[in-house]
């Protein structure tokens, strides 16, 4: 399961940075619709956690539902999530460790003193022991039929 | 039999399926009867002591079994089963520094210089490495900070920030140690730059020459890993408290007075904060500061020492921190207690429905000053000038034969020191059972240290109906200061 792709229009590419900016210091967080290992649209949620919000992030199962709606209704799945570390690296933390769900792809945006800057992406080992850093692909156009048809 | 949805993360098990059927009296069973048809599945649902793992929801006909019978929850045929994922991660805080951030090499010098550290298992390489990754925060280069800084820089932790505005007196150099006698007047961040720097050239020293306020604090904070509060005052403490809560950030906590000490580690993610234990401040001047009461100068050592300790342990990820556990440190009796903390549900910044989220006035709160609506132009000496008598007043009138009564409310090995010719003394605890002693006509004037025990003295007596208490602004000391420097100051 190493070196693996998840190729982001520019739109989403902006997206995400645009929202680690919005809510900084604070963490974002939204869905990544696509398929196939495509993002072509991201869908942004609040982040509900209780443990402050400037070190963690929490989509509600209601928001999760919301964000599986919205993917289909837009043609495609969810093929992940992404959120961003206030003031920290790019880098996935025990704790998305400790919380992450397999096969997803996690994009994680470092926001320095409010600009947003690193993009990475991430996958769960099978045996849940680490991650293992895919490689972002920024592709102009999306290609596949399924992800034109999400592509706003 | 029932339905089970499942949702797209975990679909690459169930053969892409999105529902699945399953057999089951209670919830319980039907997730083990899918887990036995799908055991890819088991890992991902389930920790490794059995239980449903905190990011996985499950609902049966749209209901939370958590508001239901959790896992025994029954099942009947046709009912559908949903397993719905709650996505969570952030950023990491100091627990998971070390895995996060690129774990440095060590030198040559560093390996001969640690060498005790790394033949313990419980450090070792990997240990010493994690120590020079990390970045502490001392808040306070005082009596404290001193050991603190001194023991973490030797120990090899990597980046040791102070944040301290004082400079160095006579006075401090009884207990802290980061400073000398040639320094005494030098900054202390000054001299604790060269002495760190000295005991350990490896460690970068990052100083910060600011008293920590609401405004800075986030700031100061955020690239530490854990925080040690070496601060003598409650706002400080609790300013120290909110903003570690806030980032998520381990509070090593330490305080002492006299022969007593306290410590504990607050505001980490599982245990309780220091408003946990105390909610709210003590009235000002009840608790006497270590400039009133005094400190016994070994004991900063020894708490500080624990604090360091305390700090290496949350960095090493080994043994019991003191999460949940308050330390009472008795030097006089050497005796160590230890009182259970819990977190409080309720409790305003680490609860679940926290009502503080961002830092607040700590002065105001802790009463020091008034609410800025209240405020008029008046300085942070709270009693109306009117109560209170300078020292070189003072010297005026006795000159002038006025019949003032001067009553010092200090201890009697304070009274040894120094005094005010004429005075009389009546230690402040004394006060009540001894105001009949005191003509409630003559005029008064009370006098401690500084000020602030006799002011409580002659809030005391007004309150008893004596008309004529002044409070003699500065106390002893701003005495010799303007009137009599002959006198030994303490």
């Amino acid at each position: 399961m190493t070196d693996r792709r998840l190729t982001i229009s520019r739109e989403v590419d902006a997206a995400i940075r645009a929202h680690g900016q919005q809510t900084y210091p604070h963490e974002c967080c939204g869905a990544l619709v696509g398929r196939d290992g495509r993002v072509a649209a991201t869908v942004p949620l609040p982040n509900t956690t209780e443990e402050g919000p400037r070190r963690r992030f929490l989509v509600r199962p209601s928001d999760y539902r919301e964000a599986e709606q919205q993917a289909t209704r837009l043609g495609g799945e969810l093929v992940g999530f992404y959120h961003s570390h206030p003031d920290h690296p790019a880098r996935p933390s025990q704790y998305d460790l400790d919380h992450a769900w397999p096969t997803f792809a996690y994009i994680i945006v470092a926001v320095a003193e409010g600009a947003a800057k690193e993009m990475t992406v991430w996958f769960l080992q099978e045996d849940r022991s680490s991650f293992d850093e895919g490689t972002l692909h920024h592709g102009e156009n999306t290609d596949s039929h399924s992800a034109s048809a999400v592509h706003r | 039999m029932a339905k089970i949805l499942i949702p797209t993360p975990l679909r690459p098990y169930t053969d892409k399926q999105d529902a699945v059927e399953a057999s089951g009296a209670t919830i319980g069973e039907l997730l083990a009867d899918l887990t036995r048809q799908h055991s890819g599945l088991k890992a991902h649902l389930y920790n490794e002591q059995g239980k449903l793992r905190s990011f996985v929801n499950v609902y049966i006909n749209d209901e939370d079994i958590r508001y239901l019978q959790k896992e025994n929850t029954p099942v009947h045929a046709g009912d559908t089963v949903s397993i719905i994922p709650s996505v969570a991660g952030g950023a990491p805080t100091a627990e998971d520094v070390s895995r996060v951030r690129a774990e440095p090499e060590l030198t040559g010098d560093e390996y001969k210089r640690y060498s005790r550290h790394l033949i313990m298992p419980e450090v070792g390489l990997d240990g010493q490495k994690k120590l020079k990754a990390s970045k502490v925060l001392c808040i306070g280069a005082g009596g404290l900070g001193s050991p603190v800084a001194m023991y973490l820089a030797a120990a090899g932790v990597g980046t040791l920030g102070i944040v301290d505005f004082d400079t160095v007196d006579f006075s401090n150099l009884q207990r802290q140690i980061l400073h000398g006698t040639p320094d005494v007047g030098r900054p202390k961040l000054a001299s604790a730059k060269d002495r760190l720097n000295a005991l350990n050239p490896n460690v970068h020293v990052e100083t910060y020459e600011t008293a920590l306020t609401s405004e800075n604090a986030l700031k100061l904070f955020e690239p530490y890993d854990v925080i040690v509060d070496g601060t003598d005052n409650f706002p400080t403490r609790y300013l120290v408290n909110d903003a570690c809560v806030l980032l998520g950030k381990p509070n090593a906590y330490g305080s002492i007075f006299r022969f007593e000490g306290q410590a504990s580690v607050f505001a980490t993610k599982e245990g309780p904060c220091y408003r946990c234990l105390y909610p709210e401040p003590p009235p000002p001047g009840l608790v006497p500061s270590c400039a009133e009461g005094g400190v016994l100068g070994v004991l900063p050592g020894l708490l500080g020492v624990i604090q360091a300790t305390e700090a290496i342990k949350l960095i090493l990820g080994v043994g019991e921190p003191l999460i949940g556990r308050f330390l009472i440190v008795d030097a006089l009796r050497m005796k160590f207690r230890e009182l259970k903390l819990r977190k409080d549900p309720d409790c305003p910044v680490c609860g679940t429905h926290p009502t503080v989220t961002t830092l607040i006035d700590y002065e105001q709160f802790c009463g020091v000053k008034p609410a800025a609506d209240q405020a008029s132009a008046t300085s942070h000496q709270p009693p109306a000038t009117n109560m209170e008598i300078t020292p070189t007043e003072l010297k005026q009138r006795l000159d002038r034969g006025d019949k003032l009564q001067i009553i010092d409310v200090r201890e009697p090995h304070e009274y040894q020191i120094n005094r005010i010719p004429g005075s009389t003394l009546i230690p402040l605890g004394d006060i009540p059972k001894r105001a009949n002693e005191l003509d409630p006509d003559a005029e008064l004037v009370m006098q401690c240290k500084s000020g602030v025990r006799s002011g409580k003295a002659a809030d005391f007596l007004r309150s008893q109906g004596f008309k004529h208490v002044l409070n003699l602004k500065g106390g002893i000391l701003a005495w010799i200061d303007q009137v009599d420097p002959t006198q030994p100051k303490y």
